[in-house]
């Protein structure tokens, strides 16, 4: 076992996958040489040469139909959108094309591909580095999409996604690359180092895709997160001295409701985080799913905290992240009714 | 007040107007020279500019290309002009099933067929065409039967896709011939991508991306020329110019750069425009061009010269932004009768046998329709099971498929 921050995870995860299989390949705007404006690919091009790892012209659209056509002559690339905020030039090419391939096709091509993108806020990012595009992606029947919380959890869902037959949407919160977040900017931020998901297998291993980790059990309530809302939620529920289960989702789509439902029929309550807008986020369809499966045991309605329905700010970034008293409060209200 | 002005390009004719094609340049054939493999962009001007034919207005092919070409023996250019003859009476066959309300769509590729037809011929097991829906010819072409073709198009058990695609968004792996997508400009993008896995791996294929004149303003066509330039990956970059784009005028696509194959250049991508009408002149330069990628001297980019005799699809109507006879005006003519008269010269052909062959591949493409018909048409549907939609999502079907599937009953 090593210490890794989620960088340096991700970074082994590309290495263990780029050694082991010679189709292989990642590319990205700064990913060769430089080895990636946050870090994640440095040493690769060194250690691999530059037909396994090389940069790109910034064109997203060119990365991701560029890896179609590899992934689809039996390549499996896995390729860097700088943030994810900049993948809408290759939205066309993500949703009805790689999507699409394998059904349209009838399986004679298919497109083994990882589309990884810095997401999230809460890093001063303002309206073009902060953004969480999650349910842009989960609309679209043919992707799957995952988001880590742990260095643990980014080293092998992505081994997991770069081995999967389908295409990946990959999002990293930004916000913990270093180290976890609980949500409160003023205080000291604490290292990977420091923190039991930072110890990582140097090797193989894998976490498979479509399956929630429960990162608290409780028996009050259940709180429904991923990415860095897992952290918030943490300082929340120690806060509100609440005892409430707390799910990772991990994979967003296809959705662990098994493991969801599980967890609200046994508290009767639920309240779902996440950091995009509401309208038509994310949380939406995970209130939906939890309402048809879990309506006889929900004892109070279903509530979500999110990013509220405006682009992103600077200035008011704190009062636009879902902050943990706001999370604190949902909790109250949730365990009045 | 201001100087400033837009522009708003507009076709040479509209409905009711006298063709007028005083626009086109048309060269005498056997002009421009045969460049080397290793051409590069900046010696490219005059194959971008210019229009590089071989057969002249008899038929005889002259000059350098057609000596590059050698003379191809005549079963190759029978066979040739066969298969141009089975895609028009496929496109007759199909366009009148549609009318009939057997199939939901069409789109013929009347007057584009010598393209598609002489370049499949020059490519090798393993190379892979990334098509647009125009290029049927390209199936034609590599032998595909006919049986999934046209089951493809009424959507019925014989189709390979199983009912998931509209007509003529085909996908024929094994016959190099990349899915379609219905949308336009992202396969050229995914060829430059292909032909870097061909590079990567080492397995000496090639890729030809495809790609009409109005979606060369597409952002992929820029995608795919600068990725092209980058990596110089060998795929063969064709631009299929007919002039229309449904019913805008090239002039709106093109702006007021001279060629498509001008454009290639500024990418650094040597570039040629060709007679598309002329078989001999389209299968020289695509030997040229596809021998130049699969000996590594990178991508090259083409631009087929041609006209859209045709309607867009079965649901456009062209009389009502064109003069209906603009296509018999066509200054290049129509490849099928090009390629006739050089073979009628070489004393390889007649008129009789031309007749008899258009009958011949008429009554055969019509066999085959009646059927693959029995199998269900778009008014006696026999699709595929409706679980179809639910196959090949995912390569594993995920559990909220399972249970939709079920809801579905089934």
């Amino acid at each position: 076992m090593a210490r890794m921050t989620m960088i340096e995870a991700l970074r082994s995860a590309m290495d263990v996958k780029l050694s082991d299989d010679p189709g292989v390949i990642v590319f990205g705007e700064d990913v060769g040489y430089f080895g990636g404006v946050f870090r994640c690919t440095a040493g690769l091009q060194a250690k691999y040469g530059e037909e396994r790892v090389f940069d790109t012209p910034i064109n997203e659209s060119a990365i991701v139909g560029l890896a179609i056509g590899m992934a689809a002559h039996g390549m499996r690339p896995c390729v860097e959108i700088q943030f994810a905020d900049y993948v809408y030039p290759a939205y066309d090419q993500i949703t009805q094309e790689a999507a699409r391939l394998r059904h349209r096709s009838n399986q004679q091509f298919t497109c083994p591909m990882v589309v990884r993108m810095p997401t999230g806020g809460g890093i001063f990012g303002g309206q073009t580095h902060s953004q969480s595009p999650e349910a842009l992606f989960t609309h679209v029947a043919g992707l799957k999409v995952v988001i880590p919380s742990t260095p643990y959890d980014a080293k092998g869902l992505l081994i997991a996604a770069i081995e999967d037959p389908d295409p990946v949407i990959f999002l990293e919160p930004k916000r913990i690359y270093n180290g976890p977040f609980y949500g409160d900017h003023a205080g000291k931020s604490v290292p990977w180092s420091a923190h039991p998901a930072g110890e990582v297998p140097e090797d193989h291993y894998i976490v498979p895709l479509g399956r929630a980790a429960i990162r608290r059990e409780g028996a009050d309530l259940t709180i429904l997160a991923y990415g860095t809302m897992v952290y918030v939620a943490e300082r929340a529920v120690e806060q509100a001295g609440i005892d409430a289960e707390i799910i990772d989702l991990r994979t967003l789509l296809p959705l662990d409701l098994a493991t969801i439902v599980a967890s609200v029929e046994k508290t009767g309550r639920c309240v779902v985080l996440h950091e995009a807008t509401r309208t038509s986020g994310f949380g939406a369809e995970l209130i939906a799913e939890v309402q048809q499966a879990c309506f006889w045991h929900l004892r109070a309605p279903l509530l979500r905290v999110t990013g509220w329905d405006a682009p992103y700010p600077h200035a008011q970034e704190w009062d636009y992240f879902p902050s943990v008293s706001r999370v604190v409060a949902a909790l109250a209200k949730v365990m009045e009714d | 007040m201001s100087d400033a002005k837009l522009t708003f390009p507009h076709p040479p004719a509209r409905p009711n107007q006298p063709v007028d094609f005083s626009n086109i340049v048309v060269p005498k054939a056997g002009l421009l020279p045969v460049p080397p493999l290793d051409l590069a962009p900046q010696d490219a001007q005059p194959f971008a500019r210019g229009l590089i034919r071989v057969m002249d207005d008899t038929g005889t092919p002259v000059g350098p290309w057609a000596e590059y070409l050698g003379e191809m023996p005549a079963d190759d250019l029978r066979k040739g002009l066969r298969d141009m003859l089975k895609m028009r009476a496929i496109d007759r066959r199909m366009q009148n099933a549609q009318r009939q309300g057997k199939t939901s769509f069409y789109m013929q590729s009347t007057g584009e067929e010598a393209i598609g037809c002489a370049f499949q011929r020059q490519l090798q097991q393993g190379d892979m065409n990334f098509p647009t829906y125009r290029q049927q010819i390209l199936l034609v072409a590599a032998d595909y039967p006919l049986e999934p073709m046209l089951g493809q198009l009424y959507s019925n058990d014989l189709d390979p896709l199983e009912g998931r695609q509209l007509p003529i968004m085909h996908s024929a792996r094994d016959y190099g011939y990349f899915s379609v997508s219905g949308n336009l400009g992202t396969q050229y993008v995914q060829a430059v991508g292909w032909a870097m896995a061909c590079a990567l791996r080492g397995d000496g294929k090639i890729a030809a991306a495809w790609i009409g004149d109005g979606a060369t303003a597409s952002n992929d066509f820029h995608s795919a020329m600068l990725s092209a330039s980058v990596y110089q990956p060998p795929v063969v970059l064709n631009i299929v110019n007919n002039q229309w784009a449904i019913s805008t005028y090239t002039g709106v696509a093109a702006g007021k750069s001279e060629t498509y194959a001008a454009r290639a250049l500024g990418y650094g991508v040597p570039a040629l425009r060709v007679d598309g009408n002329d078989f001999l002149a389209v299968s020289a330069v695509s030997r040229w061009a596809i021998e130049r990628a699969r000996k590594g001297f990178g991508p090259v980019a083409i631009e087929w010269f041609t006209y859209r005799a045709a309607a867009h699809s079965s649901s456009d109507d062209p009389s009502a932004y064109r003069p209906k006879d603009e296509a018999q005006a066509w200054p290049l003519g129509d490849p099928v009768d090009r390629l006739k008269a050089h073979l009628i010269d070489r004393g390889e052909w007649s008129e009789e046998r031309h007749v008899q062959a258009g009958a011949e591949l008429l009554d055969e493409v019509t066999q085959v329709q009646k059927q693959v018909e029995a199998h269900g048409t778009l008014v006696n549907p026999q699709p595929a099971s409706p679980t179809a939609i639910f196959n090949g999502v995912y390569a594993d079907m995920p559990e909220h498929l399972r249970r939709q599937r079920q809801e579905m009953g089934y």
